[in-house]
């Protein structure tokens, strides 16, 4: 293969770069204006930053409850889907289930949904059908963990069975032939072996699980109102608190931000994962 | 092979989550969908029009644009991220100076929340406050207005569309490409096979699962999109954006006509089946077939 100019590889990265980084930096821009400044000329560099939009976040109470059942919420729900997930590909790959593939298959219809309707029906199931003497799943941080599994789940498992299709048998029967116990093989061998996709699979779960808006909004009044149901309040009928939008969306940002760099590492680590099978 | 009680045992969660909030709420759509219900207005009653309906969709004008709309839409977002995201992913598999962090950073347009990506492409690409109006304006005399031109609107939605979820393609292909045996490609440059045969004939066959998984992905979330599209066009000029998702939105908030979005909602959820099932049997044939 023949070598490229390092300097040319590095000009084409920073080019893709500030592309995919410009709309993130123009939502900082905003947030840095005050209102009356919005509307005039667009200006791609910040003079005077002004941090009133974000004393003014900050200061909310109600937005840092927000922000907790968020990271309650998606963290829930990504370790959920991602355990559940790894579970039903490890048995769809694994044994010789009846129908398996139209199962496999059946997961997914039920992230295709045209979400608008649904808010209904989850409505009415989620105050009058499951519930335990008062307790209602409306409005709970466990009802919208089980909500947001609807689209999670499947991705879930639609992202991971590949990723243990592609473990060798062999392994498995090894080991059971070894006398490990079928609990033994999941965790000690096809886990590990499946690391880089779990990692992938509990990011992305996590990502959409946090920047849900539709069902939040429309499952959750007060209790287990999301970050990103906070946005919405700031359009009104007297127009819309663009920079305070902003503001939000940046803070919204940061936890998704921080997750992600945790994992990155996983997926470098995951790098030298085709060195094993061989 | 293990008894297969412990593979139900595994699947049951799923099952059970799955049937609770996805098929119960599901039927109870199949249900109204055959009924006249608008639930907000004076006279709230559900009223049963058998397959009224489902006659009146096929003559409906805005339904089949807003089909066809979103055909559009999917093909021009859904092939260039696959296109891209593959370039981008085999790019990545290379070793070149700050890789992880351009990996980051290209990757970020992936946490953002859609509400928010709508929000601030809006504010990018509003006339008279947006930076890229006023720098076409300025620069090429080029009029940028996605409130009046409709191609500009669609075209921003895909552009924006592009920018979000490519990323999306690209790390499931990185996973993909990493997690492959190095053996074939040794042997294949080793019997002098070019860049060109080694992807046809290698690579893709091998990262056709994640392929089908990726397609999949945001084929059917490009069809339900909502929240982005709200943000930025509404729908509009006219009813140039108005994707699958968004016109029921529209249906069932605006006109409160519920009813009639769950019918609309039945048959986008049977297309959307159809297309994805097709598209996912038509993917693993062939590989079936070289194994065979």
């Amino acid at each position: 293969m023949k070598k490229r100019n390092p300097l040319l590889t590095t000009l084409f990265w920073i080019m893709i770069s500030l592309l995919t980084l410009f709309p993130i930096y123009w939502l900082f821009v905003i947030s840095v204006k005050p209102a009356v400044q919005l509307f005039s000329t667009p200006d791609l560099i910040v003079n005077n930053p002004y941090w009133g939009n974000y004393t003014e976040v900050l200061g909310n109470r109600l937005l840092r409850s927000y922000m907790v059942n968020s990271l309650v919420i998606s963290t829930g729900n990504a370790v959920l889907c991602t355990v559940l997930g790894f579970f039903t590909c490890y048995a769809l790959s694994r044994f010789a289930i009846r129908g398996k593939e139209s199962i496999f298959f059946w997961t997914i219809t039920n992230r295709m949904a045209p979400p608008a309707v649904f808010l209904l029906p989850l409505f009415l199931l989620m105050t009058q059908v499951y519930r335990i003497g008062d307790f209602t799943l409306l409005d709970t941080r466990i009802g919208m963990i089980l909500v947001y599994c609807t689209f999670n789940l499947p991705f879930a498992i639609w992202t991971l069975r590949p990723t243990i299709d592609a473990i060798p048998r062999e392994l498995d029967e090894a080991a059971y032939v070894d006398g490990a116990s079928p609990w033994k093989v999941i965790t000690e061998i096809v886990f590990p072996l499946c690391r880089p996709g779990l990692a992938v699979t509990l990011i992305l779960t996590w990502v959409f699980a946090w920047n849900e808006y539709l069902l939040a909004a429309t499952l959750t009044n007060f209790e287990a109102r999301t970050l990103t149901t906070g946005l919405s309040e700031y359009v009104t009928t007297t127009g819309t608190e663009w920079g305070i939008m902003a503001t939000i969306s940046v803070f919204t940002l940061i936890p998704a931000l921080i997750v992600f760099g945790l994992v990155q590492k996983h997926i470098v680590a995951g790098l030298t994962f085709g060195a094993v099978k061989g | 092979m293990q008894s297969n009680k412990l593979g139900w045992i595994l699947l049951a969660p799923t099952l059970v989550i799955l049937f609770f909030f996805g098929v119960l709420p599901f039927l109870y759509v199949v249900f109204v969908s055959f009924h006249q219900w608008n639930p907000f207005a004076a006279s709230p009653e559900m009223i049963f029009n058998g397959a009224e309906n489902f006659r009146r969709i096929v003559f409906d004008e805005a339904f089949l644009n807003s089909l066809s709309v979103t055909v559009a839409f999917v093909v021009f977002a859904v092939l260039s991220e696959l296109i891209i995201g593959y370039l981008l992913a085999q790019a990545f598999m290379k070793e070149f100076p700050g890789k992880s962090i351009f990996r980051t950073i290209h990757t970020l347009p992936l946490i953002m929340a859609p509400i928010i990506v709508g929000s601030v492409w809006k504010l990018m690409t509003t006339p008279s406050i947006g930076i890229i109006p006023h720098y076409l304006d300025e620069w090429f005399g080029i009029t940028m207005n996605i409130g009046t031109s409709a191609p500009a609107a669609f075209m921003t939605i895909v552009i924006m569309d592009i920018w979000h979820w490519t990323p999306l393609v690209t790390l499931t292909l990185i996973a993909a490409l990493v997690s492959l045996p190095r053996d074939p490609f040794e042997q294949a440059q080793i019997d002098g096979a070019n860049k060109a045969q080694t992807f046809w004939h290698i690579t893709l066959p091998m990262i056709t699962p994640a392929l089908v998984a990726t397609v999949f992905i945001r084929l059917m979330d490009a069809l339900r999109t909502v929240d982005e599209v709200w943000m930025l066009t509404g729908g509009g000029p006219g009813s140039s954006t108005r994707f699958l998702g968004v016109h029921i939105f529209k249906e069932v908030f605006p006109k409160t006509n519920y009813g009639y979005g769950s019918t609309i909602s039945v048959i986008v959820l049977y297309l959307t089946i159809v297309a994805c099932w097709l598209l996912y049997v038509s993917m693993l044939a062939p590989r079936k077939n070289r194994k065979g």
